[in-house]
């Protein structure tokens, strides 16, 4: 059966769809789950798109933590199902409590749009298991508060606990030790500035997005059919 | 009693503040040379109605702390004075 991928769509999502197109090209299933709801229907896994959840309003993330659907997306991710924020969804994700840290202004203040390197970091996350690790992938990113911050504990945290998934080859917008994308201490959760559901075309220009989400999808299908959530 | 309440939110010492850089450097060239330390924040206002200014100032800083600032990166002041006539 093939794996059911829940997609968050809060007032302001934008990449949704996107999400949806990349998980079913790769054979998976794909609903959305709207924020006002307060469950994710028994999805196998949850993405967080990107967008402008709420407007951004205060700070990314800040209010759409509080969207009902919130509460069950946590819950799916403490029982250990796989649970991936992109881009905004990174953001929201870090306000809900779900990864440490915290996305700042890039550095230099500029809205970078445009693809970049990722060297994978770690294999150990729902989102990599598939890649080779220190493979170079080529992502687009889209982003105005995409510098990852956080305290130099944390940062010690992370990184001797394998949790640094994805590196900039070359950092556009300051993020600490070159950050691109973290993980939960048991790898299911995963949060990444970079959109891989835009990397699954040659004719778009690169089709590295392909096997980070074939990861997640793996992932979900592998999930016992547990959850009522 | 009700009060009015006035939240500054700021970055925490040490966090870049990529916008408060950005205005100062452009001061010189308004000819202002000697302003430095620039930081840019917000100011977030409202009413709030509560027993006394204690249980408003409680009251006020766990809203800070649980929604108006990410403490991983800002910081919060409360001003909090009682509006006459309530």
């Amino acid at each position: 059966m093939a794996a059911r991928i829940g997609v968050v769509q809060f007032p302001g999502s934008n990449c949704e769809f996107d999400v949806m197109e990349a998980v079913r090209l790769l054979g998976g299933d794909a609903e959305i789950l709207w924020h006002g709801d307060q469950t994710v229907a028994g999805v196998d896994a949850v993405v967080v798109p990107g967008g402008f959840a709420h407007g951004d309003y205060l700070r990314p993330g800040a209010i759409a933590r509080f969207s009902p659907v919130m509460a069950a997306v946590v819950a799916l991710a403490e029982s250990g199902g796989p649970v991936v924020g992109i881009c905004n969804g990174f953001q929201v994700l870090t306000e809900a409590g779900l990864l440490p840290g915290a996305l700042q202004k890039n550095r230099g203040l500029k809205f970078l749009c445009r693809t970049v390197e990722l060297r994978v970091t770690s294999t150990r996350s729902v989102l990599t298991t598939g890649v080779e690790a220190g493979s170079v992938l080529r992502v687009p990113i889209n982003h105005f508060e995409g510098n990852y911050t956080c305290s130099p504990e944390t940062l010690a945290e992370l990184r001797e606990a394998d949790r640094v998934v994805l590196r900039y080859v070359d950092n556009p917008n300051g993020s600490v030790d070159d950050i691109a994308g973290i993980s939960s201490a048991g790898g299911n959760v995963v949060g990444l500035m970079p959109h891989p559901e835009r990397a699954t075309s040659a004719l778009l220009g690169s089709t590295d997005g392909l096997p980070l989400l074939g990861s997640l999808l793996a992932a979900a299908s592998v999930r016992p059919m547990a959850t009522s959530i | 009693m009700l009060f009015s309440v006035q939240v500054e939110v700021s970055l925490r010492e040490g966090v870049a503040d990529p916008q408060g850089a950005t205005i100062e450097r452009s001061l010189p060239h308004l000819g202002f040379d000697g302003v430095r330390g620039v930081r840019v924040g917000k100011a977030i206002r409202f009413e709030v109605e509560s027993a006394d200014e204690a249980t408003a100032r409680a009251e006020v800083d766990d809203l800070c702390r649980r929604f108006l600032t990410n403490p991983v990166i800002e910081d919060s002041t409360v001003r909090i004075d009682a509006v006459t006539g309530s």
